[in-house]
């Protein structure tokens, strides 16, 4: 007789800091006090509070324990599930309330309070790999509800009402897309795709959907079929999300051996059945003409548009594409209808946003807000603002084919229409936090450093353009920029947006521009000043000794491991700026501040 | 599967499964865990109560969770009942029976087991 639920959360993040091991040392534990029968352990997806993982949640009382380590599991067990003891000091402070036993609701606590989980619902909640938990969830009533009472026609206007847009970056309205690729049903092959191929440095929601909630995709992508006459489906993951493509391929059997995959589901006629295709890696496989073939088994290069997938997609045949996390908002949207979804989200952006926060941020982790939420109320309440007393600078959206929001636009609503306007864009959602360290420069750089290494090179204004744009940045960086370069890295840009054949390489000078259009004075500094403000620029820096500070103690002397700081015991040392590698040593070994880079 | 009765049968049967995480529950009962609770039997009235409140359909209101030692070690097994609104109501010396009882009257049908309660005993 179960009383009592441990959730533990098997998302990446907990993975890695070893959640499976704190799984298994939870069941010997419990197995060793006689509590097996009693208690029953479940292995979860991610619950969106990676900064504070491993994550466990203990049910009925809803006792929220955050960085659990496996030698707490012994005292967990003892004194939790035995004598009825929450372990205090493992208590997430923002749930502790005066009785330890019924704990405050997490959805009380700054980082839940804001957040609304549509795609994400089920995420934390349920045992992914346990299709009868998503059952017990709603799950495939959906699938049911369309296949028995609503026609291909009506499912493609609920998802044109509902005003969802596709999640994956571009935010093309789904039901469109459905109703392009939906002629001809019957007697046209068709396929339905499902783009997990998360390539944004800094973005993970597809990834956790995938590892948490799996079914709701494979129910989604049932649904598309239907909606658009199709009965094979595919997805393309990467093959560096091993948990994800684990999970789902035991979805998948466990969706078969109910029979809700393969022939004649629930007694309607209906067929469909999915696969899964890995992809290799390759950033421009996430652009959905390159996707299709590569699953395919050819080259992951992209080709010309039109003929659009709707039209000629995969194998050469109408295909819809949509991402994990569009896919994981249609059931949702099936069950409580177009006007639900609408009520949430701004004018025209309907429904949540999933971002993936990371960067200089307290609360990395996953979150789900109602499209038009500002930004400020992301980082500074959800997040738990800046660590460590900086200050915002900036946040960087769409990873390399976004742009930066400056702390000037930090009450901008973040929605698809603002965003572009404000020359960012939504990207897949990965959210990354720049405190006042953070050269902006650099980050350009950075990010051009990545679109290099990642155009395919079927075409010239990408595959050379970049590598252009990556040489100027680096002169600027290193101390022989001009301020005509400045000038050559608008034009170059504006050039490479609009020849380049895909969107890697039409949104790939995206960090250029956004960084010369808010933060053109760092520029200016690195140009002019021969200075990088934040401190980050290698080549513009100098390290010197403040010679009042210095004691004469020789410790950094001492540490410097290229031999460049010399003076004698008790009076102020120096730096030789030939010999110096600007390692950052002496800084980190100095007791009296007496060392200063600028 | 081939219907969509068979799927609300799964659906039916697990939802009891995870309701407990829901947190909807109005009502606790928690049943005194310490040495002492254990050693005067505890343990098969927490099943009972368990298994009872499943039984009667209650999962959605009413959680069944354990404490420490409340106090009153003579009387153990000793039982609360929080319920929203309400007074706390101490049960004392309960057996499986008694907790079958009170799941029945109490939790069911929303009248106190006086005779049960820490008043009835002083």
């Amino acid at each position: 007789m179960i009383r009592s639920h441990v959730l533990i959360c098997g998302g990446t993040g907990c993975t890695s800091s070893g959640s499976v091991k704190i799984l298994d040392a939870m069941n010997a534990e419990l197995a060793a006090k006689g509590l097996a029968d009693e208690i029953k352990v479940v292995g979860t997806g991610c619950f969106g509070l990676c900064a504070l993982g491993p994550i466990m949640i203990v049910y009925p009382e809803g006792t929220f324990y955050s960085c659990v380590k496996v030698e707490d599991v012994p005292e967990i067990v003892e004194e939790h599930f035995l004598k009825g003891r929450p372990v205090e000091r493992l208590i997430y402070h923002e749930t502790k309330s005066e009785d330890l036993h019924h704990a405050t609701s997490l959805s009380e606590t700054s980082f839940y309070k804001k957040q609304k989980r549509v795609a994400l619902r089920n995420c934390g909640v349920i045992n992914p790999e346990n299709i009868d938990e998503y059952i017990a969830m709603d799950g495939y009533q959906a699938l049911g509800k369309v296949l028995t009472e609503m026609t291909p026609d009506d499912v493609i206007q609920t998802i044109l009402d509902s005003g969802l847009r596709g999640r994956g970056g571009g935010g093309f309205p789904t039901g469109l897309k459905w109703k392009f690729a939906s002629g001809n049903r019957g007697n046209v092959v068709k396929y339905v795709a499902c783009n997990a191929d998360e390539g944004d440095p800094g973005a993970f929601m597809d990834r956790s959907i995938l590892e948490g909630d799996p079914h709701a995709v494979i129910e989604a992508m049932a649904i598309a079929a239907y909606a658009i006459g199709a009965n094979e489906g595919y997805v393309y993951v990467r093959a560096e999300y091993p948990i994800a493509i684990h999970r789902l391929e035991i979805a998948i059997k466990q969706a078969r051996e109910y029979g809700l995959l393969g022939k004649d589901i629930f007694g309607t006629g209906f067929d469909f059945d999915m696969f899964i295709r890995f992809g290799a890696g390759a950033f421009v496989c996430g652009e959905e003409t390159a996707l299709m073939t590569s699953i395919e088994g050819n080259r992951g290069e992209p080709r010309p548009r039109p003929p659009f997938p709707a039209v000629k997609g995969l194998f050469g045949q109408p295909t819809v594409l949509n991402n994990v996390e569009t896919y994981a908002n249609i059931p949702q949207i099936i069950l409580n209808g177009a006007d639900w979804f609408k009520s949430m989200g701004t004018e025209k952006s309907k429904g949540t946003k999933v971002f993936a926060l990371g960067g200089k941020i307290t609360n990395t982790g996953l979150v789900e807000v109602p499209m038009g939420t500002t930004l400020r109320e992301v980082i500074e309440e959800i997040g738990g603002g800046i660590p460590n007393g900086k200050t915002f600078k900036a946040a960087q959206t769409g990873g390399p084919s976004g742009g930066c929001i400056p702390a000037s636009l930090i009450d901008t609503p973040i929605d698809y229409d603002n965003l572009i306007a404000i020359g960012s864009m939504m990207g897949s959602g990965g959210l990354i936090v720049m405190d006042e360290d953070t050269c902006m420069v650099d980050l350009a750089r950075f990010f051009l450093d990545f679109t290099v290494d990642e155009s395919c090179g079927k075409c010239t204004p990408c595959r050379v353009g970049t590598r252009r744009l990556l040489e100027i940045l680096d002169k600027i960086i290193s101390g022989n920029g001009e301020m005509e370069d400045l000038d050559r890295l608008e034009e170059l840009s504006n050039y490479i947006k609009s020849a380049s054949l895909c969107g890697l390489g039409q949104t790939a000078p995206n960090p250029v521009l956004s960084t010369l259009r808010y933060f053109r004075d760092e520029y200016v500094a690195h140009i002019v000043d021969k200075k990088c403000p934040a401190g980050v620029c290698k080549s513009l820096l100098q390290y010197k000794i403040i010679e009042d500070k210095c004691k004469g103690c020789t410790a950094c002397a001492r540490k410097c491991p290229v031999g460049a700081i010399s003076g004698t015991v008790k009076n102020p040392h120096t730096i030789d700026t030939v010999k110096c590698i600007k390692c950052g040593a002496c800084i980190a070994t100095c007791k009296f501040n007496a060392i200063i880079k600028e | 599967m081939k219907t969509l009765a068979e799927l609300a049968a799964i659906r039916e049967r697990m939802q009891n499964n995870v309701i407990v995480r829901e947190g909807t529950a109005s009502t606790r009962v928690v049943v005194g865990m310490a040495t002492c609770g254990i050693a005067a039997g505890a343990r098969p009235v927490l099943s009972a109560f368990v298994e009872g409140v499943e039984k009667a359909g209650l999962l959605d209101k009413v959680t069944v969770t354990q404490t420490g030692c409340i106090g009153i070690c003579q009387y153990e097994p000793v039982v609360e009942v929080y319920e929203e609104g309400k007074e706390k109501v101490t049960y004392v010396k309960v057996d499986a029976a008694k907790a079958a009882e009170i799941v029945e009257k109490h939790l069911k049908g929303g009248s106190v087991v006086t005779e049960y309660t820490i008043g009835a005993i002083k």
